[in-house]
């Protein structure tokens, strides 16, 4: 029937609701198990090797803190307080290796789940003569071809050559409903580990064992390959001078203090150091950047590198194909025009009559506004008797049936003329002007004929999706520019986008147009994301600083990008922005937190320190602590609990709404710099209260 | 007329003054470093000392030519104090030992002026008009032309230049500092600031012995120790003497002096990078501490404890009687926050809490405003800083002014920032720690350590005024501090200048709405609080030994 679309026989995933992450399927959920603090505590113990500890000079100060004050304990084994403050620094350091493991922790999980996809199989490898040998997955070759029938597991990533087969990807996608998978076009790419359940293919092989998109999977959700972002990098330097700094403001305090009369033991001050730098995020930075990683990976996306997410969080400008993302993917009908002298019921029931045999969504579509908007009665085809119906075909264009003398015909316009015209009929000029100004508003006509007679047009156009144009509005807060490509030209393309308020629009797009379009944005200093799953695509998903390919799409796409989205669903795009960004503001919030902190650590410890040789400092003690020792102490175990209590956070990501920068900025400040300086004043004193009400203490 | 009610008007006629002067000025300054075009006279400097104005410099070349004419500038006041006697007009004063002679002219070059020798019985009129002097324009003029080059970095886009030292050195003596000067030269004189070549005259005093009044080019000296956030006076007492500044008005007007370059130079930047509001929210940020700076000394100083002093109507200690509480606090705060060392009563004289918050004031890093370019770089460093730290909160990756803040511009700033804590902290630390500090305080306890605390923090900010108590003028006090000056100069420099390099460097990022503002009142809060908060962790345990074990004693 309709003029453009070819014929359809892929149920392939439209993707419809998001699985996986949704109903927990494959991936191990969201919520933080405290549980999992105790499993990850030998991962945690191995951590402290000061080689791993040097990535971060932050928890690494700490360590040697932890060494020196548990060398100087030993030295004087009467002192509980070296002792304690000795233990609590041990912790601090363990805290800090937890978080991180943790957050690995949930990533081998994924990884584990994906492990069992990856059983050694066995492969049956093409030789010249066209005969199969059986020869181990692992010996397996780029260029290789292999044969797989209903039942085998596909052995390695490649590109199917020859054959249809419906192939289960549940292990690597979470979805159960099998994809087809064909020779040419866009769907020719299959996965290793993948499950061909019915008919045969031949299968390309196009990676190396060992290299395939599930190793690469699994070594991403391990984090083996995990690199230090440039953001985190850049963090990470700034934290590091912060520390030289304390570093100097405690080296330096001792002469200080000793002409004060007021000399300090070592053990505190490496309390006092170990509370000014910034443990906080010092200790949950890597865990930050593991946990964004892992948020995609619930939402089944991987990617490549920690540096895509980040530019996902930087990205201005966003390339959404219009079909499937801001459309529907099929046109739907949308009103029935009668021709001159017919009922618009007379017209309905015909288009719903012809409908019937037309299983196409389009097809599906006129039946529905003939039963819904227009309240037809609901016909089947079996409740139409003896009828004769006549299928949608490619060839014909044509839908119908012939009941009861009755031919009812429904198609595309050529198609439906010409069959009028052969039984001498005509087409009314009225219709033609009908006809002429769907096509110009870039709609969709299709005519409904009764033998000779026409009775109408129906107006099949593009459905814009529920809510697309409120997401489009927060992406524009965000400051974030959406640019619909489209095949349409340029009038149809110009009134979809004023439907679905995108920014702008790229009609008559070809790929090469794609390409001069994201350098063109980036030459302005814009990053761009976009999604695509042909091999035409290739080209701009590299080029693209976000390109997230469709895991239905080839294998060149999938190599392309640098994200791999595996439930096909171009929105996603917006929601791994939304994740980079929340990556992003974590850190900084976190950053921020760890900062207001050192205030009321000062407020604590300063007077301990000092108010025997000075008393008027003692003023300073505004948290009315017990004794100089339970001041330093809770500061010290403040500071270790807090990285505790702040996982969650770091794993889940601070709250994120879309707003201006300016709100979310006034936001996150109010939240982790008042909060941040508020916190500890509250926390230390809670402590102080607990250790003073012990014995021996206080 | 009540004293708040005169402080408060004080005050009020200096900011109107400043915010008058803010606009014409800061718009001619970036004129005259955006213009292409060259004076005659200045035509005649470049063939005279061979250099291409026109020819853009990378910042290493910048750099270049800054740290060589910075250690010419060096050498030369370096070999004319030490051969003073052979020169002309030098009085008969004798040569200047070499660690004095090194640590005088590390300190004029480096716009620090610290002195540890008494000008008027130590220097001749060369030396102090052809030598010292000069050292007081061009060193402004140096810290002029790293802030423009700096700020170049952000308004230029994928490019390696970051314009000419030597045009910017000439361009800001020639077309800013000279002709600035000599107008206010001519009004100091108006005011009774004394100008002329003489060696001074012999008095007889009211109890009948005589005394020796030296004279000499005070006036013109004068204005450009102010003017160029120098603070080096021709008198030792500096801005206390009555020939270097006679009356409230005078004060007033060298008040206004030290501020108006720095505070006009956020216009410029504004000017130079296409939007006001960006220089308006970094003049914000620095009107807010210095402020607040006001108002605390004030405030201390008139709640100076004891019965003399309540009976003065504050501490008046060390305070001139023609200026009295509220104008020597304006002064001491100005002076201090404004990098230029002028002081015009004894620092350490003032009430403990409020020699906290002059310390502190110098500790910020000299930024608001700040010397003379210095003070701009300084606070744009800052800016760099928050944006980083609060960027990220916006959800993407800090970016300033269209830059990107990346790896390699964070290094870069974090390690300008940590620069002068470090020479603070370690000088202060070595000072107490070796018996050379704790020998050459004049009082002991926790203001002995003041003392030698606000040494090191105004030698490696470029500062130059003393607590006054200490007697720095021995050979590690001349070396030591010597070396915070010239590292507190020139390593922020470096920095600055290979941050423009790679700012410059960058594309332009677009502004978008999920862009961080940073013209808008809440970023200025954010610099605010990121430069207090970032000094405050820093200085607090130093700063509670000296100045707050001292006011909180009470």
């Amino acid at each position: 029937m309709t003029t453009s679309a070819p014929p359809r026989h892929d149920s392939a995933p439209t993707p419809a609701p998001r699985r996986g992450a949704a109903d927990g399927g494959r991936v191990a959920r969201g919520a933080f198990d405290p549980r999992l603090l105790l499993a990850s505590l030998p991962a945690a113990l191995r951590k402290l090797h000061p080689r791993t500890m040097l990535a971060s000079p932050v928890m690494f100060v700490v360590e040697v803190g932890s060494v020196l004050t548990t060398a100087l304990a030993c030295a004087d084994p009467g002192d509980w307080f070296g002792w304690t403050i000795a233990a609590w620094l041990w912790a601090t350091v363990l805290f800090a290796n937890l978080a991180e493991a943790v957050a690995e922790g949930r990533g081998r999980a994924q990884a584990a789940s994906l492990r069992r996809a990856r059983t050694d199989t066995v492969a049956r490898r093409l030789t010249g003569d066209g005969h199969a040998e059986r020869v181990p997955g692992t010996e397996l070759r780029v260029g290789d071809l292999v044969v797989c029938e209903a039942g085998d597991t596909v052995p390695g990533d490649g590109d199917v050559v020859e054959g249809v087969a419906s192939v289960d990807e549940s292990a690597i996608t979470g979805e159960s409903a099998p994809v087809i998978r064909e020779s040419g076009g866009d769907r020719s790419a299959v996965t290793g580990g993948t499950r061909v359940l019915s008919d045969r293919i031949v299968v390309r092989v196009t990676t190396r064992p060992g290299e395939t998109f599930l190793d690469r999977m699994i070594s991403l959700v391990e984090g083996a390959s995990r690199q230090k972002t440039p953001n985190e990098i850049a963090l990470g330097i700034l934290l590091a001078s912060l520390t030289i700094v304390f570093l100097l403001v405690v080296v330096t305090l001792q002469p200080f203090a000793v002409y004060a009369g007021a000399e300090q033991s070592t053990i505190v001050l490496t309390a006092l150091l170990v509370c000014l730098i910034p443990t906080t995020i010092g200790a949950l930075l890597s865990a930050i950047g593991i946990a964004g990683m892992d948020r995609l990976v619930q939402r089944n996306v991987l990617a490549t590198s920690g540096r895509a997410v980040e530019a996902a969080g930087d990205v201005t400008t966003l390339l959404l194909d219009k079909t499937g993302t801001i459309t529907y993917g099929d046109r739907q009908a949308a009103a029935f025009l009668p021709a001159p002298g017919v009922g618009v019921d007379e017209l309905a029931t015909a288009a719903q009559l012809s409908s019937l045999a037309d299983e196409t969504p389009e097809g599906r579509s006129v039946v529905a506004l003939a039963t819904g908007a227009y309240g037809r009665r609901v016909r089947t085809r079996d409740g139409l008797g003896d009828a004769d119906f006549v299928p949608f075909t490619a060839q014909t264009r044509m839908s119908g049936v012939d009941t009861g003398g009755r031919r009812v015909r429904k198609g595309a316009v050529s198609a439906v003329t010409g069959w009028v015209t052969e039984q001498g009929g005509t087409v009314p000029s009225a219709v033609l002007g009908a006809v002429e100004r769907i096509s110009a508003d870039g709609g969709t006509p299709l005519l409904v004929a009764d033998g000779p007679c026409v009775l109408g047009v129906v107006h099949l156009k593009d459905v814009v999706k529920e809510g697309i144009a409120e997401r489009f509005a927060q992406l524009r807060a965000m400051g974030i520019r959406t640019v619909m490509i489209t095949g349409d030209n340029a009038r149809t393309a110009k009134a979809i986008a004023a439907e679905a308020g995108v920014d702008d629009f790229l009609a008559e797009a070809t790929p090469e147009d794609k390409m001069a379009l994201i350098r063109r944005e980036q030459a302005g200093g814009r990053l761009v994301a976009m999604t695509g799953d042909g091999t035409n695509d290739a080209p701009a998903l590299a080029q693209a600083d976000v390109g997230v390919a469709m895991n239905t799409g080839t294998s060149a796409a999938k190599e392309a990008g640098n994200m791999v989205d595996l439930d096909s669903d171009p929105t996603k795009l917006i929601d791994i922005v939304r994740i980079g960004k929340q990556l992003l503001i974590t850190r900084g919030a976190l950053t921020t937190f760890s900062l207001a902190n050192d205030i009321a650590k000062y407020f604590a410890i300063i007077p301990a320190m000092f108010a025997v040789a000075h008393p008027g400092l003692d003023r300073l003690n505004v948290m009315a602590l017990s004794s100089p020792e339970s001041a330093i102490l809770s500061a010290v175990i403040f500071n270790a609990l807090i990285i505790v209590a702040l996982v969650p956070l770091a794993l889940r990501g601070v709250g994120y709404r879309p707003l201006g920068a300016d709100r979310m900025l006034r936001r996150n400040l109010a939240i982790y710099g008042v909060g941040g300086l508020v916190a500890p004043f509250v926390g230390i004193k809670l402590i102080d209260l607990l250790l003073s009400s012990l014995p021996g203490i206080g | 007329m009540s004293p708040v009610l005169a402080d408060v008007l004080q005050v009020t006629a200096l900011v109107v003054a400043l915010v008058l002067a803010h606009r014409p000025l800061g718009d001619y300054m970036a004129a005259v470093y955006t213009s292409p075009r060259h004076l005659r006279a200045e035509r005649w400097i470049y063939r005279a000392i061979g250099a291409d104005p026109d020819a853009e410099m990378r910042w290493t070349a910048y750099l270049r030519g800054v740290l060589a004419f910075s250690f010419a500038g060096v050498l030369l006041l370096y070999a004319m104090t030490r051969l003073q006697d052979l020169l002309p007009l030098s009085l008969g004063f004798a040569p200047i030992p070499p660690d004095q002679a090194f640590n005088t002219a590390v300190s004029f070059v480096t716009n620090t002026n610290w002195q540890s020798y008494s000008g008027e019985a130590a220097m001749g009129h060369l030396v102090q008009a052809g030598g010292l002097a000069v050292q007081n324009f061009v060193s402004a003029a140096v810290g002029m032309a790293v802030a423009v080059a700096f700020v170049r970095g952000f308004v230029r886009f994928r490019t390696g230049g970051i314009g000419n030292f030597w045009a910017d050195l000439v361009r800001g003596t020639v077309r800013i500092l000279l002709p600035l000067s000599l107008v206010f030269a001519v009004v100091l004189v108006a005011l009774g600031v004394i100008q002329n070549f003489s060696d001074g005259q012999t008095v007889q005093t009211v109890t009948g012995a005589t005394q020796h009044l030296p004279g000499g080019p005070v006036a013109s000296q004068e204005v450009i120790k102010e003017l160029g956030t120098n603070g080096g006076g021709f008198y030792n007492a500096n801005s206390a003497h009555p020939f270097e500044n006679p009356d409230g008005i005078s004060n007033l007007l060298e008040i206004f002096l030290l501020m108006l370059i720095p505070s006009a130079l956020p216009r410029t930047f504004g000017r130079m990078v296409g939007s006001l509001r960006q220089g308006h929210a970094i003049v914000g940020a620095m009107a807010v501490i210095w402020l607040a700076g006001v108002v605390a000394v004030t405030v201390v100083e008139h709640q100076a404890p004891g019965a003399a002093s309540q009976l003065a109507g504050g501490g008046m200690e060390g305070k001139e009687q023609r200026f009295g509480v509220g104008a020597s606090s304006l002064f001491a705060v100005s002076t201090t926050m404004t990098s230029t060392g002028a002081v015009n009563a004894f620092h350490d004289s003032f009430q403990g809490l409020s020699g906290g918050v002059l310390i502190f004031g110098m500790v910020l890093g000299e930024v608001a405003p700040g010397g003379v370019g210095s003070g701009l770089y300084g606070m744009l460093i800052m800016a760099v800083i928050a944006v980083f730290l609060a960027g990220l909160m916006v959800g993407r990756t800090p970016e300033y002014l269209g830059k990107k803040i990346g790896t390699r511009e964070i290094k870069l700033a974090a390690s300008a920032i940590l620069v002068t804590p470090a020479l603070v902290l370690i000088g202060t630390g070595l000072a107490m720690a070796l018996p050379d500090g704790e020998r050459a305080m004049t009082n002991i306890g926790p203001h002995g350590f003041s003392e030698v605390l606000y040494a090191y923090a105004s030698a490696a900010n470029n500062n130059g005024s003393a607590f006054a108590g200490l007697g720095a003028n021995t050979e590690f006090f001349n070396t030591s501090l010597g070396i915070a000056m010239l590292l507190g100069r020139f390593l922020p420099m470096v920095l600055v200048l290979a941050l423009a390099g790679s700012l410059a460097e960058q594309r332009r990022v677009p502004e978008t709405a999920g862009t961080l503002h940073t013209h808008k009142p809440l970023f200025t809060g954010l610099l605010v609080a990121s430069t207090v908060v970032v000094a405050g962790l820093t200085f607090f345990p130093a700063l509670s030994l000296g100045p707050l074990a001292e006011g909180l004693a009470a």
